[in-house]
């Protein structure tokens, strides 16, 4: 187990390098730079540029910057006067954080807990319904479903509060957007992953033992069924992360997705590269600790312990 | 012969399975099936794939709901209609006591998610209260009596064998010290050279612990050197019954015929002498069968009266009886 890890690691580390070598190569290849827009004389142009570094070879910025990171310094934004990269990102993550683990929470639970049921009822009225509301979910994007939910839950009914983050009632709609399309897909990943289970021999075995079908579906269903599911929880916490940056652009959260997509559009290259290391960073490490989790969960991936 | 009294351990009468397949097509996987099996023998099943002896075992066993006929054990009817739950999970707890299985595919029917010792245990702790001490002792002897090792209860079974899987399958099985065990095509999955340590040490712990088998298989030498009667299956229906030794020497059946005639003779010089009896065409659908003899069409002494309604199981003396109408 220990080398396994091990290997995962020097894994992950390779990884996150090539991301941070091509994406800094990738903001420099944009037309512009950050203070093209900006109405300055040449001479603050110039100081401007010294100030980042900018007169210095390409390479060598790549180098200073790869050495900077390695401590963990993401340098400053070069839009925000004043502010380090690391900064902006300690105060805006939380808001994301919350956001986003709360949506997993929904969506795994309530996910989990209805592709269950529609298996086990399978071809019933209430199968049905999970199904359609699966359907509707993996159907409708993320924007549509927030401006919808701000409208009926908000604006027609006046439930909960469509903007904003300060206090539970305010979490509800955003988690709830953003969580809604990973919902369907693990309902939809469990309904079918359990019919499979539904099916095999070691199950008659377990009804032959005399086993209770609560015990059987507990037992021996889910705990085969859930495997798929934690496959896919990485690449899912990738895209709940993702998706909030339109989720809080719609529910107006100070969260990461405001300040990527504004230092996109404004060529602020330092904060372009901190997010998206930061990002890479995180994503790495959920599927790291997927890959850990899975062999847990299943005995035969886990490395022999004789 | 074992018939120690003549109240069978097992009694099954008119038994049917249908599964409805659409409005007007029916399955008929089981179709009036009617046996007896005493105590401490063992009945072979026999018949092509798809004539429906899985599907009779498993009615036994009650992991199938019959469409019609009864099941009795020790002269309960296991179908009986039940008041209440409590009393129907009582009732299921005593016969999964007494009626077990081992299944065909040992790759398949032990879930990979779980222990020697959670596989074999769970049905002890399902059948009653009993120490952890007291639990583990039992699956270590159980496993020894299958011949595997203690060392081997905390494995999964993808590390074993398929041989090594099949003896926990049987321990499985026995761990609840059960009178009758259907054993479904028990080796047919394993390599020949695997079966006979298999077939041997079923019959070993018949002898111990004095269990009665409804053995089901396809593979007609394996059955007539375990069972004492055999019962042939065809088509949802049984086309003939006797004692082994009987039927081997005189089967009247004409498929059964032609079924002993495909068993492979070592000896040439033997094998050069025997005719062999070629069955036309493929085993009919189960779907709506007509009704006349389920072997009409692929008889080679088909005539008009076989067409003329379903034969009844008529008794030959002996014990042995057919379902034929030109035997």
């Amino acid at each position: 187990m220990g080398r396994y890890i091990a290997k995962r690691i020097v894994i992950s580390l390779a990884t996150l390098f090539v991301l941070v070598t091509v994406v800094f190569a990738l903001v420099r290849l944009m037309p512009g730079d950050p203070f093209s827009s900006e109405k300055i004389t040449p001479q603050i142009r110039q100081n401007l540029e010294r100030y980042y570094g900018f007169d210095k070879p390409i390479l060598q910025q790549y180098v200073i910057y790869i050495g900077q990171l390695a401590k963990g310094d993401l340098g400053y934004s070069m839009k925000y006067a004043n502010a380090t990269v690391n900064d902006i990102i300690a105060k805006a993550f939380p808001y994301s954080a919350d956001l986003g683990l709360r949506a997993l929470a929904i969506a795994v639970s309530v996910g989990l807990t209805l592709g269950i049921v529609s298996a086990l009822n399978r071809k019933k009225p209430i199968d049905a319904v999970c199904v359609v509301v699966a359907m509707i979910g993996t159907s409708i994007p993320d924007f549509i479903m927030g401006y919808v939910l701000q409208y009926f839950f908000g604006i027609r009914w006046g439930l909960l509060p469509i903007a904003q983050y300060k206090g539970f009632a305010y979490t509800v709609l955003p988690s709830i957007g953003l969580g809604f399309y990973t919902l369907a897909l693990v309902s939809r990943l469990m309904r079918s992953s359990m019919l499979e289970v539904v099916q095999q021999d070691y199950i008659k075995t377990a009804m032959a033992k005399g086993a209770s079908r609560f015990r059987i579906v507990w037992k021996h269903m889910i705990r085969n069924a859930i495997l798929p599911i934690v496959t896919i929880l990485g690449p899912i916490t990738a895209s709940v992360l993702t998706g909030t940056f339109v989720i809080e652009s719609i529910f107006a959260i100070p969260g990461m997705g405001k300040f990527y997509v504004t230092s996109v559009q404004s060529l602020d290259y330092t904060l372009v590269l901190g997010m998206t290391v930061f990002f890479g960073a995180f994503l790495v490490s959920a599927n790291f600790i997927v890959d850990i989790l899975y062999g847990i969960i299943d005995p035969r991936i886990r490395v022999s312990r004789r | 012969m074992k018939r120690t009294n003549d109240t069978p351990l097992l009694a099954v009468e008119g038994l049917s399975k249908y599964f409805r397949m659409s409005r007007t097509d029916v399955l008929k996987a089981v179709d009036g099936v009617s046996f007896e099996v005493f105590k401490g023998e063992t009945v072979g099943l026999v018949g092509e794939s798809g004539c429906g002896k899985s599907t009779t075992g498993r009615c036994i066993v009650r992991l199938h709901e019959p469409s019609a006929g009864s099941v009795r054990f020790d002269g309960e009817d296991v179908y009986a209609p039940v008041r209440s739950r409590a009393e129907a999970r009582a009732r299921s707890r005593r016969l999964c006591k007494d009626m077990q299985m081992v299944f065909q595919n040992p790759y398949s029917s032990l879930n990979p998610r779980m222990t020697v010792k959670d596989i074999v245990g769970e049905g002890l702790s399902l059948a009653g209260r009993m120490g952890e001490r007291e639990r583990d002792e039992r699956i270590t002897e159980l496993l020894r009596t299958v011949g595997l090792g203690a060392d081997h209860v905390s494995r999964f079974p993808h590390e074993f064998s398929g041989g090594q899987r099949q003896r926990i399958g049987i321990a499985r099985a026995l761990s609840v010290d059960p009178r009758f065990i259907v054993c479904d095509e028990p080796i047919s999955a394993l390599d020949v050279s695997i079966q006979a340590q298999v077939i041997n040490m079923l019959k070993r712990l018949q002898a111990e612990r004095g269990l009665t088998y409804l053995f089901i298989a396809h593979d007609l030498s394996v059955v007539k050197y375990v069972s004492d009667r055999v019962i042939v299956m065809y088509l949802g229906t049984v086309v003939e019954q006797s004692e082994s030794v009987e039927l081997y020497r005189h089967p009247l059946h004409p498929y059964t015929r032609a079924l002993f005639s495909a068993i492979p003779e070592a000896d040439p010089r033997i094998a050069k002498g025997r005719e062999r009896i070629l069955l036309k065409g493929e085993i009919p659908s189960p779907i709506n069968p007509k009704d006349e003899c389920r072997f009409a069409d692929r008889c080679p002494m088909a005539q008009a009266v076989c067409r003329s309604g379903r034969p009844p199981l008529r008794d030959m003396g002996g014990g042995h009886s057919v379902a034929c109408f030109l035997a």
